[in-house]
């Protein structure tokens, strides 16, 4: 089992989620957060003086799968989520020890 | 003329009245509260609620006699009806406008202290201890706000040399944005200066009932339902536009891009500018005043205060000192009796002498509210002490001082 994490843009979360729930990947947890990739940021201007703002905000959406769905995951969220530019985000993967549902005590893929 | 209450007047009055309040509660106070840091903005939002409240109630029980009470010396008005006792009951009308009962003027000009000492709080947020703040608004509404107030439109020694000041160019914004600068030299800097605005938004809603708001401010001043009211109106709204138009620009010139924060603070700027000319000038003048007041306060802000290093979080000296510097100076130049006939005019009109007792007033105005301000300043920091603690301040003033919250997601 693996672990998606992704880290996308905020406008693109409903993409992300549609083109997920086409290849039935259904489970997932969202979180708000703020990060910064190689560029540091952006700059803005407020009343004529500029400010470097290099926490941007972004959201994260983890998915624990199984090993075999994860090319399918990530082919889904890259073409969902990709615009060209630059703070598209990031997609990390990591291995999963074991998964327990809490309902029902099951554990392993069974309780993806 | 007449002394005879006119109905018209009247209701015109009391529309201003409430229309000046509105931009204090919620004008300034979101305008302000969306541009600071989230933690702090129900304590910005705060400052000004509680500065109307504190003005309001000692308004009645000496402010306006002070300040509009018979002269003493041109400096400041008699206290013949402390805690306003009788006035509402006789029912007189206002030596000052002889159409309007004397307790509405009362309450107009109530108005304006309220918003004048709130104003000053957009220059020490984030960081100033709530007590210290309410020990301040009295001490400064006391000593600062009522006898410039009286020196300018009470029948004191500037009023007596023939100063313009149609709206308070000088008893409210030169006063409160000199304030500001002496109060932010002794509160000092934040931990992080940055003016990063948390919600723009409120910004947009805030700055709209201040424009708003403001057509009761100047064309009120006109204390009728008269064709001056009228011109007021139309001057102020000009110059507004003109103000956030030439912001824009400088906006565009300077960094590339324009910014709904440049225009806000554009119109603000036109709008504190006209506000002492605004019953004196014409519609080319007011063009002249909302551009060239955008561009001195665009360099002001962006310029001259990184140049100094001073930390006026929200900009009252750099838009509201510059306006009524360069709104006082303007009336001196560009005034002229075609618009007003109880004047002479200014430079333009043939009467190069106003631009001398404009200037004069405004070279009082600075070094009194400086001096009065750092004073009462310093003993509050002797005292209670002016500034939050240093955790109180990286937390947010919110839950620290206030034990709220502004924004809870669950």
């Amino acid at each position: 089992m693996k672990k998606i994490i992704t880290i996308i843009r905020p406008d693109k979360l409903e993409d992300v989620k549609q083109a997920l729930e086409d290849i039935g990947c259904h489970g997932m947890t969202v979180k708000e957060v703020k990060g910064r990739g190689i560029q540091l940021g952006i700059t803005e201007s407020y009343r004529g003086t500029d400010y470097k703002v290099d926490l941007l905000p972004k959201t994260q959406i983890e998915i624990v799968a199984k090993k075999e769905d994860v090319d399918s995951i990530v082919d889904a969220i890259v073409s969902s989520a990709q615009t060209g530019c630059i703070g598209d985000g990031k997609i990390f993967i990591s291995p999963v020890e074991d998964v327990i549902r809490i309902r029902t005590g099951e554990r392993g893929e069974k309780a993806i | 003329m007449d002394p005879v209450l006119n109905s018209g007047d009247t209701a015109w009055m009391l529309i201003s009245t409430a229309l000046v309040i509105l931009m204090t509660i919620p004008g300034v106070a979101l305008f302000y509260g969306g541009l600071i840091r989230r933690e702090n903005v129900l304590n910005t939002l705060f400052l000004s609620f509680i500065t109307f409240a504190i003005v309001s109630v000692l308004w009645f029980v000496y402010g306006y006699d002070l300040a509009f009470g018979a002269d003493i010396w041109g400096v400041l008005g008699t206290l013949t009806n402390p805690f306003f006792s009788g006035v509402l009951e006789s029912g007189t009308l206002s030596t000052y406008a002889p159409t309007i009962p004397t307790a509405l003027y009362a309450v107009f000009q109530m108005t304006f202290a309220a918003i004048t000492v709130a104003l000053i709080s957009g220059a020490i947020v984030e960081r100033m201890k709530f007590s210290a703040w309410l020990a301040f608004v009295p001490l400064w509404l006391t000593a600062v706000y009522i006898p410039i107030a009286h020196w300018v439109w009470g029948g004191g020694w500037l009023y007596q040399m023939g100063v313009l000041d149609f709206a308070g160019g000088m008893v409210v914004h030169l006063s409160s944005g000199v304030a500001a600068l002496a109060l932010v030299l002794l509160v000092g800097i934040r931990k992080n200066a940055k003016l990063l605005p948390h919600h723009l938004g409120y910004s947009v809603i805030g700055t709209g009932l201040l424009w708003f708001g403001w057509f009761g401010f100047n064309a009120g001043s006109a204390l009728g339902a008269t064709n001056l009211a009228i011109s007021a109106m139309i001057v102020t709204n000009t110059s507004a536009a003109m103000g956030m138009l030439a912001w824009v620009l400088m906006d565009k010139l300077n960094t590339g891009k324009p910014t709904l924060l440049g225009a806000l603070s554009g119109a603000v700027a036109g709008l504190a500018t006209i506000t002492p000319a605004a019953g004196y000038v014409n519609v080319t003048a007011a063009m002249i005043i909302g551009f060239v007041s955008a561009v001195i306060c665009y360099y002001a802000v962006s310029h001259l205060k990184p140049l100094i290093g001073y930390d006026d979080a929200l900009d009252v000296f750099g838009i509201h000192g510059m306006s009524g510097i360069i709104g006082t100076l303007a009336a001196g130049v560009f005034a002229t009796p075609l618009i007003n006939s109880t004047i002479k005019g200014g430079l333009i009109a043939g009467n190069p002498t106003q631009v001398g007792i404009q200037l004069i007033a405004i070279v009082s105005v600075v070094i009194y509210s400086f001096g009065v301000t750092y004073a009462i300043g310093w003993i509050i920091n002797k005292t209670i002490g002016l500034r939050v603690e240093e955790d109180h301040e990286v937390q947010g003033l919110d839950l620290n001082l206030h034990e709220e919250s502004g924004y809870r997601l669950s």
